[in-house]
């Protein structure tokens, strides 16, 4: 696969497109049709791709294990986190309006951060899975 | 910070779950998941304190008002089962330590903690929340973290174990989702409250009938009532020792109080019992889940599956008292949830205890073991005489007010029936004991002695609690009748 | 409304029976989680058919528009669509490691292999 020439540079052309696409759709999520899990599929696809063209290893090597499961647990964290923050300043869980003077750029704030944490986990679990199970048949095939 | 215990109840087992999987140095998983479930347990008891003194308790999740928002809601009966479920939480999880690191592998202990803190959040959030989709993403939750729990045994017949629970898992969850979307679809409201309300308003209609069929269905299959019990058996068998005994006092407890809350809160009486003739369906059931699954446990060979049988019959008498729709029988009902979680859950810890000694569970493989290794195989046996429901012991609350239950209905013969089945129950414990302590044991078990403190302690506090609830069954009995009646007179 | 005017929910039970056949009668672990999918997708389909409201436009709000469609369904059915493709990843885990104990993923052969000890 890697002798493909035309794969290789469509790729290459596509990856920035499809990243700022996923970053598009994760922070435009609140104004129009988005979020964290559209988004977080995006960016792995973009991933995915990448590891689909270029292989496994130097696909693992951009993004190790250990980031990958860190990203997990970061995007839980994030999002339980801004629950718990807005019940130290006085809110309900996950009511962001306490979260700043104005209710309003408290909801904005709120609903950005906790789709971050939800586009994080996202992205990190698909590219996890896609990984462990093409690692998977990897190791299989040259037993 | 008291009026965000409910909120706290669910996020500190998620906060948890992400945490053990960050920090995988050594124990300090296995000390995140002890913080998380103790303190799951001190607000779980601080709710019910509430809830007692005061009342209701509802928590608007990000101030939005129900019946948009999604509300968390506690009354008596999902803050009892909530003690139930963080106290197990919260025993087991010192247990844990040993025995997963003795079945595990210290490299994936930190999976298991993970998975556990999440099925804990699923459980305790399926149980606490007031929104029945919510109640759906929650029981996924637990259920796809149990999945994982029970793949991680041993033996390669764990993995199908798994997939065999997930198949039959999904099914049931996807037939509740069918029965939540058409109530939806007709009442326009997902709000637990809301929906009782708007639903007494109706005339009973086919969509609210056909609504009612998928959730009854699905909700069976989740608490293993007989016959939709084949996933159960080969799940609880072929799980780690701590997965078993956790499940075990806690998956099938919680999904029974969904049942309930479906039929008594959500339904009325009057379109539960009246749309099927579900209450002689129920007593049908129950009644043959209580004699098959015990027969089926006598002729078991190995230990673990024989629990996993009684447990089906154990089930049988929770939906027996159910079934008779009085205050007495539904009382029983949710004693002996509560009873047997604690006996079940000391049952299987005591199994553990014997599984990290001898590495097997087999009957035959026990010859003599009781001298070996007394404190366990005391605290097994003493489990056992709570499953017969000999007087001082939990079980005997449970079947007492069960057959005060059937007496009230005029059905004198099920309590008969009740008693006999207790007899089988003797027969299957006896088979263990008599192999336990009446056998020699052979030779190359002298070195054989009982499991380290950690392990014993616990197993030890389940038991002695179930004999301790035999006695004093104030907290039992006081919120269990409270909790019937409020089921009933909401109907 | 004519019986062929509610084809969405004849859609919905054809789906719904196929998948739950495909679940019951395969040996193959793998159809068997194909079959739970279709079974899934039947709900989706009877969400979504819920949430649409006649003459409605999608729940975005503009000047020229009174009738939306109700999102929430949607927004419920994400969820399920999520728990779906968790559900279906572990089953497809699961079945990789089924694979490498017992060497076959057809339920007859891994239950007569369990039969042997």
């Amino acid at each position: 696969m890697y002798s493909y020439l035309v794969l290789r540079v469509v790729a290459k052309l596509l990856m920035p497109f499809i990243l700022l696409f996923a970053l598009y759709v994760q922070f435009h999520g609140d104004f129009g049709p988005g979020g964290g899990f559209q988004a977080g599929v995006i960016f792995a696809a973009g991933f995915i791709l990448y590891a689909l063209i270029f292989g496994l290893q130097k696909a693992g090597r951009v993004l190790p294990r250990g980031i990958l499961r860190f990203g997990i647990a970061l995007g839980v964290l994030i999002f339980a986190g801004v629950g718990v923050y807005n019940l130290l300043v006085g809110g309900k869980y996950l009511d962001y309006s306490a979260m700043a003077q104005n209710p309003v750029h408290g909801q904005h704030l709120g609903i950005l951060l906790v789709e971050l944490g939800v586009g994080v986990t996202v992205a990190s679990v698909m590219i996890m899975v896609f990984f462990t199970f093409a690692r998977h048949r990897n190791t299989k095939g040259s037993d | 910070m008291t009026e965000h215990l409910a909120a706290l109840q669910v996020v500190i087992p998620l906060l948890c779950a992400p945490i053990c999987m960050l920090v995988r140095y050594r124990d300090w998983s296995w000390s995140v998941a002890l913080f998380g479930s103790w303190s799951c347990l001190a607000i779980s008891w601080l709710l019910l304190q509430q809830v007692m003194t005061s009342g209701v308790i509802s928590y608007h999740m990000g101030n939005w008002v129900p019946p948009i928002g999604i509300e968390y809601r506690i009354d008596e009966i999902n803050a009892f089962v909530l003690l139930i479920v963080s106290a197990i939480g919260a025993i087991v999880t010192p247990y844990a330590r040993e025995s997963v690191r003795a079945e595990f592998g210290v490299n994936r202990v930190y999976m298991f903690y993970t998975s556990y803190m999440l099925c804990l959040c699923g459980l305790l959030g399926v149980t606490i929340t007031g929104d029945a989709f919510n109640l759906f993403v929650f029981l996924e939750i637990s259920s796809l973290s149990s999945y994982v729990l029970i793949a991680m045994g041993k033996d390669r017949r764990a993995l199908k174990a798994a997939y065999q629970y997930l198949i039959l898992g999904t099914i049931g969850a996807t037939f509740i989702v069918i029965g939540i979307g058409l109530l939806y679809a007709e009442t326009g409201t997902l709000n637990m409250a809301d929906l009782a309300n708007k639903l007494s308003k109706n005339p009973i209609n086919k969509t609210i009938g056909t609504a009612f069929g998928f959730l009854f269905v699905g909700i069976s299959l989740k608490l293993a009532l007989f016959p939709l019990h084949l996933w159960l058996p080969n799940a609880y068998t072929f799980a780690p020792s701590v997965v078993s005994a956790f499940l075990a006092a806690t998956a099938t407890k919680v999904a029974v109080y969904v049942l309930l809350r479906f039929l008594f809160t959500i339904f009325d009486i009057k379109i539960s019992f009246g749309v099927l003739p579900l209450e002689s369906v129920l007593l049908a059931l129950s009644i043959v889940a209580m004699f098959v699954a015990s027969v089926v446990a006598i002729f078991q060979p190995n230990i673990k599956r024989m629990l996993a049988y009684s447990s089906v019959a154990q089930i049988g008498y929770v939906i027996l008292g159910i079934s008779f729709i009085n205050i007495n029988g539904l009382a029983a009902g949710i004693i002996h949830l509560f009873n047997h979680a604690l006996i079940k859950g000391g049952m299987f810890l005591a199994v553990g205890c014997l599984f990290y000694k001898i590495a097997s569970v087999n009957i035959d493989k026990l010859a003599g073991i009781g001298r070996r290794m007394p404190l366990t195989m005391a605290a097994f046996v003493v489990g056992g005489l709570g499953l017969i429901g000999v007087p001082l012991t939990a079980g005997f609350i449970s079947k007492w007010y069960l057959i005060i239950g059937a007496l009230d209905r005029g059905l004198w013969w099920a309590a008969v029936l009740i008693l006999l089945s207790s007899l089988l129950a003797v027969i299957y414990i006896w088979r263990v004991v008599e192999v336990a302590y009446l056998k020699p044991s052979p030779d190359g078990n002298n070195h054989i002695e009982d499991a380290p403190p950690s392990m014993l302690i616990p197993t030890w506090v389940l038991i002695g609690s179930s004999i301790y609830f035999g006695i004093n069954t104030d907290l039992t009995v006081g919120v269990a009748k409270q909790a019937a009646r409020q089921l009933l007179g909401g109907g | 409304m004519s019986l062929f005017g509610l084809y969405n929910y004849w859609i919905v039970v054809f789906l719904m029976m196929a998948g739950f056949y495909v679940v019951v009668a395969h040996e193959n672990l793998i159809k068997k989680i194909v079959g739970l999918n279709v079974f899934q997708a039947s709900v989706f389909i009877l969400y979504i058919t819920v949430g649409k409201v006649q003459g409605g436009t999608a729940p975005i709000i503009g000047e020229n528009f009174t009738i939306y469609s109700n999102p929430l369904p949607h927004v419920l059915i994400l969820t399920a669509i999520v728990v779906g493709v968790a559900t279906t990843a572990l089953g497809l885990a699961l079945v990789i490691r089924i694979k490498e104990a017992y060497g076959t993923i057809e339920d007859d052969e891994i239950a007569a292999l369990e039969e042997e000890p």
